[in-house]
Formats: structure tokens, sequence, C-alpha cells
């Protein structure tokens, strides 16, 4: 079977500064595949060549076994069959709760239908969705007035009424509190049945808890990739993901050294 | 959503307001002489110029300096029907003068009203969509939006004092005296084109209503407050911007259609930047993306107008400089705007046991109209 995304050698750079370097990945239906990496590796930058917002300078992006997006709009794009969660909850504010889940439940329909009523079906499905993203009390409410949590829910509630068949997802619970974090943990094992889902994440205990396959990302290019744990003892990996956080705090502390000269107690330390 | 006991109550608490206004509408020509029922008629055109803008600017975010121009489109494609009609076969007084010895070719067809009216719709409508299509596709919002829009009325406005024997130029075309066979100087005439007014007028807020409760509607909303969100979410914002802008294109038509015939004349004046910026305060006062206040400021900001420019005739103009700069400052939500957050309010504060959620305008945040001038 084939696969549902693959991303073959795509190259990004702005202002001559490479950002994506020969990126090269696919991934199979069905799977929920984590991507990590230091700041800088271009996770964001490939979620966005993917969804259509930048346009890679060389390379394509295959979707579902054979449909080229890299040169289609965001919104073909998001028709064919990818959805994506953005880093911080976007949703209307000014729209209530029911009314922002109503803009997102026709995107497929053409202009005109969306000045009749919504179908009996799509009205189910509405209801049904409120009630998986445990806001049917708050249906009424302004969204702009939401928590944050709430604001999350909302937008993941969006992204499930149009039953996208690769859904990605940039940072889903960043700025959680534990509570809301656990809450948004069983929502997305809700949404990743039936489907493909990509994640990019930086809370590690998060990837830790659902991550079967890890990719990392380093300098554009894929570094490394295998389960978890592997991943985890990859000397390459703790080289540019540890590492790096091992050279600055070593650099901080060769400054105490100068000024305190207790070298071996300062590294002791830590 | 919040009584669905009662259907009737909904829809009496929803259409009351506008089946009780329409009704004193209906009824005016009983009570105002006929030059107060033909200023009446006069603002009521622009009320519907102001449902237009309130749709592209208030719910859409918009701000299009340019329905001046649709407006002026409507009125001149109306009135070269109604000129040729009074002219009875003669050639119009004005290309006499400018040695024109016969008909120019694109004012043949205007000798027939359903080509005037067809053109008084479609006219608007395809300038603001090829128009729309381009500025949205290329992505260009808010101010540069609105120097584009502000640019284009100029330019007509201007050429159309330069083609002077194509379009009378800074006298613009007078001396209309018909319509459909009727003299515009009887005042039965005037009442019948008073009482079309107000019918058309209720026909587009019934309409405009609709659209703003559609899903077309929230997302037209929904595209002012993230577009991007808009198109991930798997839309065009460029069809719906252009849609929503060729609709408002349409009412502002069909505002300076009914507009000529009321007051006899119709001059370049009446589409130049000013008259545009006129249309601005209008939904700014009344308070923007409610459609009501759309009508309601253009009926307050132009009666206010005539009271005190009958009175002032020389300083009337600075009393509407302070109140555009007094609802910016003081009521960033407009009259109506402010109104329903009053009894909003009330409301709650009167039952707060099963008080409904605070109904309030969809313009969040109350520093944004000041916000938006300023820029």
């Amino acid at each position: 079977m084939s696969n549902i995304l693959e991303v073959r050698k795509v190259t990004v750079s702005f202002d001559g500064f490479t950002v994506l370097n020969n990126l090269d990945f696919s991934m199979e239906r069905g799977e929920l595949r984590f991507f990590i990496g230091p700041n800088g590796a271009g996770k964001t930058t490939m979620l966005d060549i993917i969804t259509g917002k930048t346009k890679p300078q060389a390379g394509e992006v295959i979707f579902d076994g054979d449909k080229n997006v890299s040169h289609l709009g965001e919104h073909r794009i998001v028709q064919l069959g990818i959805g994506r969660k953005f880093q911080t909850p976007s949703i209307f504010g000014s729209l209530t709760v029911f009314e922002n889940l109503e803009a997102a439940i026709g995107f497929r329909d053409y202009t005109h239908q969306l000045f009749g009523p919504m179908s009996g079906e799509e009205r189910d499905l509405l209801h049904e969705t409120l009630e998986e993203i445990g806001l049917q009390n708050r249906a009424q409410v302004r969204a702009g007035l939401l928590s944050h949590g709430e604001k999350q829910w909302l937008e993941i509630g969006m992204l499930l009424i149009q039953k996208p068949k690769l859904l990605l997802l940039d940072e889903p619970v960043a700025g959680m509190t534990r509570r809301e974090r656990d809450r948004t943990g069983e929502l997305l094992l809700d949404i990743i049945k039936n489907r493909s889902v990509l994640v990019v994440e930086h809370d590690m205990e998060f990837v830790r808890k659902f991550a079967k396959t890890v990719t990392v990302l380093h300098m554009g290019n894929v570094l490394c990739e295998g389960p978890m744990d592997e991943v985890q003892n990859n000397p390459q990996v703790i080289e540019v993901y540890l590492g790096k956080a091992h050279d600055e705090v070593r650099q901080v502390r060769k400054k105490q050294v100068v000024v305190r000269r207790t070298a071996p107690q300062a590294a002791a330390v830590h | 959503m919040t009584s669905q006991k009662n259907p009737f109550r909904t829809f009496l608490t929803d259409w009351g307001p506008f089946i009780i206004w329409g009704v004193i509408l209906l009824l005016a020509p009983m009570v105002l002489s006929e030059f107060r029922l033909n200023l009446l008629g006069k603002f009521l055109t622009f009320a519907i110029v102001a449902i237009g803008l309130d749709l592209i600017w208030g719910y859409g975010g918009m701000l299009s300096l340019g329905q001046g121009l649709f407006f002026g489109m409507g009125a001149y494609f109306f009135a070269m029907y109604l000129k040729l009609e009074s002219g009875g076969g003669r050639l119009p007084d004005f290309m006499v003068w400018s040695g024109m010895k016969e008909l120019p070719s694109i004012w043949q067809p205007f000798a027939s009203p359903v080509f005037a009216i067809m053109m008084v719709l479609i006219g608007p409508m395809v300038i603001a969509a090829i128009l729309g299509f381009f500025v949205f596709r290329s992505r260009i919002q808010g101010v540069y939006f609105s120097i584009i829009t502000q640019a284009l009325t100029l330019i007509v406005s201007i050429s159309l004092i330069g083609q002077q024997p194509y379009t009378g130029g800074t006298n613009g075309i007078t001396n209309l005296s018909t319509i459909f066979g009727h003299s515009l100087a009887d005042p039965q005439t005037q009442v019948a084109l008073y009482l079309s007014t107000v019918i058309i007028l209720g026909i587009i807020y019934i309409l405009a209503r609709l659209l703003t409760r559609s899903r077309f509607g929230r997302l037209l909303v929904a595209t002012r407050d993230d577009e991007a969100r808009v198109r991930f979410l798997g839309y065009s914002p460029v069809t719906i911007k252009t849609t929503t802008f060729a609709i408002s294109a349409v009412c502002a038509g069909i505002g300076g259609a009914l507009f000529v015939p009321q007051v006899g004349i119709i001059s370049p004046a009446a589409l130049d930047v000013v008259p545009s910026i006129m249309m601005v305060i209008w939904v700014a006062v009344g308070g923007r993306a409610t459609l009501v206040g759309a009508v309601v400021g253009a009926l307050l900001v132009n009666a206010g107008q005539s009271a005190v420019s009958e009175q002032f005739p020389n300083i009337w103009q600075y009393f509407l400089g302070a109140l555009f700069i007094g609802a910016v400052l003081l009521f960033p939500q407009g009259v109506v705007g402010s109104y329903r957050m009053a009894f909003a309010r009330w409301r709650a504060r009167g039952h707060s046991a099963d008080a409904p959620e605070v109904e309030e305008s969809p313009v969040a945040g109350s520093g944004r109209l000041a916000q938006e001038v300023v820029e």
C-alpha cells in the first residue's frame, strides 16, 4: 500500500540560509509519528511545506499516494485531507463555540451552499463533536472567553469535524497545565484512530508517553529515525540534542570558573 | 438556540422591531410633508448603501473607501435612462452644448429601462469582483485596500468630469423629469418612489441579515478575525472577500439608482472621495457589524446634518467632525452597539441566575475602531 505522505528531497532557504536541506522521509498510513529536534532544526518549516504555506525551492511533497501538493494553495491541500493544528490555539474569538464548529464544517462546500442551512447529518456531526471535546455546555459562549485548554480542545474539535486523512500537530501540549495536558493526551488518542498523525513536540515526557516512531531533525535534515528507546540512546542524537545544552552549561560554568576559580566543585554540582 | 420553547416569541423578539419600524416607515407619507418625505426617502437610499458597507467593513473588516464609486455607478446608469426618457428621443442637452451630433453608442442601450436596471446591478458587481479578486489574491489588506478603493473612486470621478460630452462633466446629468412615463414633479410619483425605497431597503436588510447568520457570514467574521486560519480550515478567503465586496457594491449601486429619481440630478460630486468617507461615518456612528446600526447611523447622521445645516449653514461640518470623533472615542461600538451592550448588562443584572450569554456586538475589543482609524 502506498504511503500517506512522502517528502522527497525538499530544500528551502530564506535569504541564503538553508532551513530544510534535501529533506527526505515518508509516513505509512495509520502511523503516529513524532518529530523532535533542537530549535531551528526546521520542524515548523517542514509543516509549512506540507501545508502549502511555504513553497519548496526544490523537491516535492506527495500526499495520499499520488497527489503532488507542493504547488497547491493552502485551502486546496486542506480540502484534500491534510489538517493542521497550530502551536497557539487559533480559533475565532468573536464567534461562539458552536459557530466556530459551524464554520469548520462546510469546507468542501461550494460558496453558494454556505448561504444555506447545514444538512441534518452535519448538524448531528456538530453535536457529536461538541460532546467529544467536552464543550457541550459551552456551545453558546464566545470562543474568545474560553480558557487556554478549552481553546485547544475547540481547535481540535474543528479539525475532528473535517475528518482529515493526515493530521499535523504543532506542539499540541505547549503552555498547558498538567490536567489540561492529560485531557489533551486523551483527545489526541481519540483523534489518531483511523488516521495518520504527525506530531512536532518539545515536551519529552509527552513524547515518551505516546511515541512509537520518532524522527530527529537536525539542520534541516533527518538525523535518525526509529523507536524512542533507540533514538534516545543514539550517540549522534545525544550530541546534537543534549550535547548542545551541555556545551552551553559548560560555557556558563567557565565564566563562573573565571570568577570563582572553583572548577571541580562547579562541575560536580550538575 | 436559547428559547426553543416558543418559536413565535423567538420570531417576535427577533423580527418585531423590524416589523414595527417597517410599518412606521410605510405609513410616513400620511404624516410627513412632501419636502420631508423626499428627504427621508433620500436618507433611506443612503441606508441601503450603509448596509452594504457594514457587510464589507463591519463583518468583513475591510474598510472600503470606494462605496461612493459604486453608488455613483448605480446613480449614473439609472440617470442615463431617465435622461433619455425625459428627452423623449432628443439628444440630451449637455451633448448638444458639447457639439455632439448623435447619441454615442454606449448611451443607446440605456433607452431601455430593463437594460439600465440590469446595469445598475451588474456594473458595480463586476467592477468590485474584478478589483476584489486581484486585490485579495495578492493578499493586500488593511489600509492598502482602503487606499486602492479610494484611488479608484478618485480616478472615476475625475474622468467623469473630463468626459463632458458623454457624462455632462461637472454638472452631471440634470433636468431629469420623468420616470416610466410619470412626472417626477408629481407628489404621487415621489410617494411611490419613497415606498419602493422602503420596500427595497427592507428586502436588502432581510437578505443581509440572513447572510450574516449563514455559515458564509460566520466565515466572513472568521476571515476578519484570522484570515490565515480560515485558509487552513480549507476555505479560500479570496472567494469570501470578493463575494462580500461584490454584494456590498450591488447595495451601493441600488442605493444610487434609487437616489437619482428622488433628487432629480446626479453629479460627480456624489461619487467623490468625501461622500465615500461620509458613508464610513454613518456606519461608525450607528455601530459596525450590527446591520441595524448602519441604517440608524445613515438616518441619524443625515437627519442631524440637514437639521444643523438648516440652522447653521456655515459651521455644520464642524458638528459632523465632532460627531465622528465623539463616536470613535466615546462609543466605539456605535449607537446600536452601545445600546445592545447596555441592554445585555441590564438583563444580566435583572435575572442573573439564568442570564443568557451576553449578546455583544461581534466587534471584539472596544478600542478597535479608534485603532483602525488611526492606522
